[in-house]
């Protein structure tokens, strides 16, 4: 990374705030997305009509498609421009409808660099940045060429730190990365591995016991076949040679085959942890964790983007010394003491009284629920957005109630499954002064929130 | 909390139903005028004790919201917490001059919501709710 402005097309001097574009090569990267799927098809038609004499015709087709795909992209490359200028980062952009986007940097929440197949054989990447608050503060730049995308994720998590921006992206040490093979494995005994190889062993029965039925229901089932394949390839390719790795300003988080991504969680923005261990996985000792970070990507044009992931995987599959070495890292130490629900909950949950427990300490509670799939969830106390305690007709007859612990994010939920009535009614009181002294503590610990005019500050 | 009133109205309106089939009609009118009035008191009943069992309290740093009589739910929300507040009134509440303060956290399954308050405690509980907040507010 040179860090004085070395001159090129789309550089900018290491203090230059004025406006830039985007890189002149974007519309490749949009049309050769879509390449296979139009090459498919105009390979199709013109199978159909191989006989007719319409050769030139399909050409003409290709190329209008082709246009139609083209001008867009080439048009919102010439209409947006970005700007960040220490504080906030500015993105400019539309042709007919002007839509211009202020992202303060003191609410981002993390920082992604993507960078699909074609992008990183012309050397682009993408930045993707989530911020606090509602669906529709997000901020997507593509593409920047990688040298101007890392550059600006140094500044913006420095800026975002309170360091000087020109701070030089601090160095990062790898704390594990997850292995081929056990990544493979874990994904075929999982859910919609074991689909996938029930149909596969469906199909080939099929095939060896009544070929002539094959290709019938080969026909009614492609859909649905192609579907579950998709989704195991998809899942080997996106977390394909994960590798997780600690710098100064945040964990980094790496994986992919074709697309990579590389992300960023900033420290103290987590808002919970979640570890899921499948039944299959267990004997193994295999477990995967996913955090919540508030604020999701949503993107307008959604043709342009994978499917949206609130929760990130910080640990595809891992072993519970791997785990608990990134629990660490994230949440910081402290192991609370488990509590299990007393013993009558077993009438009310019947299966999933095995694994229930739950405590808190002075930082963290943690909760485990689940029989399939034993979920144990971690949320800091400063992150809980409200309490709340639930008890339906059946808790009041055995005098059990549940306490549900509210955050930012969407997929975690902590609960006190069937928590004795008393002690829940007195696990409300002290989870909300905890939570209280949590939050003044971390006020302390890091000064106010220093965009109070963007307040109210989520 | 007048909420209970608002409610009513509708049920109020099955009663007179179920009177008027009571007394005008003959042989199977009188039953089906019977069943009405009979559900629309029932409906009344479980009304008063859902209205009965809505109530907030506010405390020094949070506030409280219950309700719920089968399924009771207790939510504790910190001002600090708070996003925004919201004040509501449709067109049948406005009729009895009622109106719904809800408060928003960021976290979504946060149910904050306080219906069928006079008009002017719902101005009062939300100016208070919002300074309060303004006091308290913590960053994500």
């Amino acid at each position: 990374m040179t860090l004085d402005g070395s001159p090129g097309a789309t550089d900018s001097g290491p203090r230059s705030d004025e406006w830039q574009r985007l890189h002149p090569l974007t519309p490749i990267v949009y049309v050769s997305r879509l390449a296979l799927t139009i090459g498919i098809a105009l390979a199709l038609t013109g199978l159909d009509r191989r006989n007719s004499a319409g050769g030139v015709s399909e050409l003409v087709v290709g190329a209008v498609v082709t246009v139609l795909i083209v001008i867009p992209a080439i048009v919102s490359v010439l209409v947006t421009r970005w700007r960040f200028d220490g504080e906030v980062l500015s993105i400019t952009t539309g042709l007919l409808r002007r839509d211009s986007r202020q992202l303060p940097v003191a609410r981002i929440q993390a920082v992604d660099l993507v960078q699909p197949l074609v992008a990183r054989m012309l050397g682009l990447a993408e930045l993707r940045i989530r911020l606090a608050g509602a669906s529709g503060t997000r901020g997507r730049l593509a593409f920047l060429t990688e040298q101007d995308a890392a550059r600006l994720r140094a500044r913006l998590l420095a800026a975002h730190h309170g360091l000087d921006q020109e701070t030089p992206e601090p160095g990062e040490w790898r704390i594990l990365s997850v292995p081929v093979g056990r990544l493979i494995a874990s994904v075929a005994i999982s859910d919609i591995g074991l689909l996938a190889l029930a149909l596969a062993a469906a199909t080939t029965s099929i095939a060896l016991v009544a070929p002539q039925f094959l290709a019938g229901i080969l026909g009614s089932a492609a859909p649905n076949l192609f579907a579950v394949g998709q989704a195991v390839v998809r899942r080997i390719f996106s977390e394909f040679g994960f590798t997780a790795a600690e710098a100064p300003d945040g964990l980094r988080v790496r994986s992919g085959l074709l697309q990579t991504t590389a992300e960023t969680i900033p420290r103290g923005r987590v808002q919970a942890v979640r570890q899921v261990e499948p039944l299959l996985w267990r004997p193994l000792g295999w477990r995967r964790l996913e955090v919540d970070v508030a604020g999701g990507v949503s993107n307008r044009r959604g043709r342009h983007r994978s499917s949206a992931r609130v929760t990130k995987t910080l640990l595809p599959v891992g072993s519970a010394q791997q785990a608990n070495l990134l629990l660490s890292r994230v949440l910081g130490v402290g192991a609370p003491v488990l509590t299990r629900p007393p013993h009558r909950a077993i009438y009310k949950a019947p299966l999933g009284y095995h694994f229930l427990a739950a405590g808190h300490d002075q930082v963290h509670a943690v909760t485990v629920n689940g029989r399939l799939r034993k979920t144990t969830a971690w949320v800091p106390l400063e992150k809980v957005q409200s309490v709340r305690r639930v008890q339906g007709p059946i808790q009041r007859r055995l005098r059990l109630a549940s306490v549900h612990l509210d955050t930012a994010g969407r997929r975690v939920h902590a609960i006190f499954r069937d928590r004795d009535s008393t002690e829940s009614a007195r696990l409300m009181e002290t989870l909300a002064v905890l939570g209280r002294a949590a939050r003044t503590r971390d006020l302390r610990a890091t000064g106010p929130p220093p965009h109070p005019g963007v307040a109210p500050v989520p | 909390m007048r909420i209970f009133q608002a409610l009513a109205t509708g049920t109020v309106v099955g009663l007179a139903f179920g009177l008027a089939f009571c007394t005008l009609g003959s042989g199977p009118g009188i039953g089906a005028g019977g069943g009405i009035f009979l559900l629309a008191l029932l409906s009344l009943w479980f009304l008063h004790r859902r209205v009965r069992a809505w109530r907030y309290q506010e405390r020094d740093d949070d506030l409280l919201v219950g309700r719920g009589v089968l399924i009771r739910r207790l939510s504790v929300i910190p001002y600090g917490r708070m996003q925004y507040v919201e004040v509501t009134a449709g067109p049948i509440e406005r009729i009895f001059g009622l109106s719904t303060v809800r408060m928003h956290t960021a976290a979504f399954a946060s149910d904050a919501r306080v219906p069928g308050l006079e008009s002017a405690e719902a101005v009062r509980l939300r100016d208070q709710l919002a300074a309060l907040g303004e006091a308290r507010a913590a960053g994500l």
